[in-house]
């Protein structure tokens, strides 16, 4: 681990974070500039305005996990607990008639509190953060199931609830450029997130807990207080991402999820954020988040046969981590 | 440097890709086909039909689905994809209808014609749908089953979807037909397994030990039929078992007489007609709204027979 001691290195963290954030944003650029060369169908506003729709569900999850990892965690829970908040909204929309703004805070709520508990897990319990939330991501898969008795609920008396997701706010004011609602919700947990991990007490000991947990606990803070919350924020998140998965498909679809939280994984190392902690950003894990969806839409626009779109992404991941790797060596 | 060293990797691997991908689709009508799945059997004999139907008329088709049916979401990724590839017709098979209306809306504004497969869309949009007709395909089923057991008798069914089209239809077409054709044969319970070997065969284990005289049971998909055969032999029953669809399990269970035979769909068929579909429509020609794609019961005796083999799947 090249970052030690957790506070004072902050102006380092900063500096390597925004060195990883060039050569991120640079890949994105790279891969924008070759797929518009390639096929005149890429760099279409209607184009770009669904690569930004397919990333809106994966970057809140992102953004959630990033949390976590630089916490020196990890969160497996975060593909079906995203369906179980969407299960939940249903619940307290479809099936008992609440108004649309309990529904949502409901899902929200749902989130935290399973954060809350697989925090309580990993610091209480000393659970692994690893098998903690594994465990929590079966729990939740079948909790989803039952609650909804394994069908989609619909969301058909709710009128505007697919607006969330689908709806344009932007595009009301600029109807050349519909950017979806659900993409500027993504837009503003990341600067909420952003700002919590720059500007908080929560932001500072997030960084704290990955960089030296022991240091942190040896000067007299109470350690598992924060990692809870932190946990909690995440779940929190993850409960945005629930409603704007189930905004966007007018439907809780309860046998989603798992395998989701292994993209959102993806996007935070591309995004640069260390697995091993201490070391992460928001803006990283959105520019992660983007090249995974850029890739995927590239490579569809381009017909590429969907086997090969699988191997590149693979490809493309170990080449961005290697990249960092290289560069850590030389710094 | 490194920025640079990185950049060209990634620049060099999308190059490469970039380079075959329009080569190929640059003059021919591009379909681009949506599927329910992608790397399950069965899609990929869709797969194959559809391929076999681009050489055939001389078009170039994509063919994509999301990893598992219930990805919801990852199959508008692909559908919002290939809308922006612009082709010029699409092949959709829904895993949700509604999710999916507003980018069909899209497309038919944008005068994309849409051909629907497998269970169809539950919208006006597409032209036609290339489909198994399941209620025939059922009763087909029946009329098996009622050959094999005399004419009268008890039978059951063991569904996979209460829900869903293909599972309404196949337990529907199964109970109407023993209703109509065979007034001496009871179906004496109808439940649903959700197509889980698992539960499918606690369940026929219940049916059987409920209704010791039962003649026979029917087994709506592949996961149902397996169970039900798995139930029958933990019993060491001697039930007659018709099953439904292929598999390189149900296929050993017929070859080895736990099951008497299944009813099997045409899933290169309704690969072929979707694409043959797309390209008439292209071409202005009329479609009818239900294209039947076919469905054939195979057995021992028959399962090696070149028009059978070639529509079953392992």
């Amino acid at each position: 681990m090249t970052d030690t001691a957790a506070p004072a290195q902050k102006s380092g963290i900063r500096m390597t974070g925004a060195f990883h954030r060039l050569l991120a944003f640079s890949g994105l650029i790279a891969l924008v500039v070759v797929f518009s060369l390639a096929s005149p169908n890429f760099m279409q506003t209607q184009n770009i305005l669904a690569i930004l729709q397919a990333t809106a569900v994966n970057g809140v999850l992102a953004i959630a996990v990033t949390l976590v990892i630089i916490t020196g965690g990890i969160d497996l829970s975060v593909g079906t607990l995203m369906t179980f908040c969407a299960v939940i909204a249903g619940v307290f929309l479809t099936y008992w008639g609440l108004p649309m703004p309990i529904g949502i805070l409901g899902a929200i709520l749902a989130g935290a509190a399973s954060g809350l508990i697989s925090g309580t897990v990993v610091a209480k319990l000393k659970v692994p953060p690893f098998i903690a939330t594994l465990g929590m991501m079966l729990i939740l898969k079948g909790l989803s199931l039952v609650i909804s008795g394994t069908r989609p609920i619909y969301f058909n008396d709710t009128p505007g609830f697919n607006q969330i997701a689908l709806g344009s706010v932007v595009g009301q004011i600029i109807p050349a450029v519909p950017v979806p609602n659900g993409v500027m919700i993504l837009f503003l947990v990341a600067l909420l997130t952003a700002f919590i991990l720059g500007k908080t007490a929560l932001g500072r000991y997030t960084f704290a807990l990955g960089s030296n947990e022991e240091a942190v606990r040896l000067s007299g803070v109470n350690v598992d207080r924060w990692k809870i919350g932190v946990y909690a924020l995440s779940g929190a998140i993850v409960g945005v991402g629930g409603v704007l998965i189930a905004s966007r498909l007018n439907s809780a679809q309860p046998a989603l999820g798992q395998g989701y939280e292994l993209e959102a994984i993806a996007a935070v190392v591309i995004g640069g954020t260390s697995l091993s902690g201490g070391r992460g950003t928001v803006l990283g894990t959105l520019i992660g988040a983007l090249i995974i969806s850029v890739l995927a839409n590239g490579l569809r626009i381009l017909s590429v046969a969907q086997e090969w779109q699988t191997v590149v992404t693979g490809t493309i991941i170990i080449l961005a981590v290697y990249a960092d790797i290289l560069r850590r060596r030389k710094l | 440097m490194l920025n640079r060293r990185s950049l060209i990797g990634a620049i060099s691997a999308v190059a490469m890709l970039a380079a075959s991908g329009p080569a190929l689709a640059q003059d021919q009508v591009d379909i681009a086909l949506i599927s329910k799945g992608f790397q399950h059997q069965f899609w990929q004999a869709v797969k194959a039909g559809a391929d076999q139907a681009a050489a055939d008329l001389g078009v170039s088709v994509t063919f994509e689905g999301p990893e598992s049916e219930s990805q919801v979401d990852r199959q508008m990724d692909m559908l919002a994809a290939a809308l922006s590839r612009e082709p010029d017709a699409i092949g959709f098979a829904a895993l949700d209808s509604q999710a999916a209306l507003p980018l069909l809306q899209q497309a038919n504004d944008a005068g994309i014609p849409i051909i629907a497969f497998d269970s169809g869309v539950d919208s006006d949009i597409p032209l036609a749908t290339a489909t198994t007709d399941n209620v025939a395909a059922a009763a087909l089923a029946a009329d098996v089953m009622a050959e094999k057991i005399g004419g009268e008798g008890k039978v059951a069914v063991v569904g996979h979807d209460q829900t869903s089209r293909t599972g309404i239809d196949r337990v529907e077409g199964f109970v109407n037909r023993m209703k109509e054709a065979y007034p001496n044969i009871e179906v004496v319970s109808i439940q649903y397994g959700g197509g889980d070997q698992l539960q499918s065969t606690e369940i026929t284990k219940s049916i059987l030990l409920a209704n010791p005289d039962l003649d026979g049971i029917f087994g709506s998909n592949e996961g149902s039929a397996i169970g039900v055969a798995n139930g029958k032999q933990e019993l060491g029953s001697d039930v007659v078992v018709i099953g439904f669809d292929s598999g390189a399990a149900q296929k050993s269970m017929i070859e080895n007489g736990v099951m008497a035979g299944a009813i099997t769909q045409n899933p290169v068929g309704i690969g072929y007609q979707t694409v043959q579909a797309a390209v008439a429509a292209l071409n202005g020609e009329d479609l009818p709204k239900v294209i039947d794609t076919g469905f054939y019961y195979y057995d021992a005796t028959n399962m090696d027979d070149p028009e059978i083999a070639a529509v079953l799947y392992d």
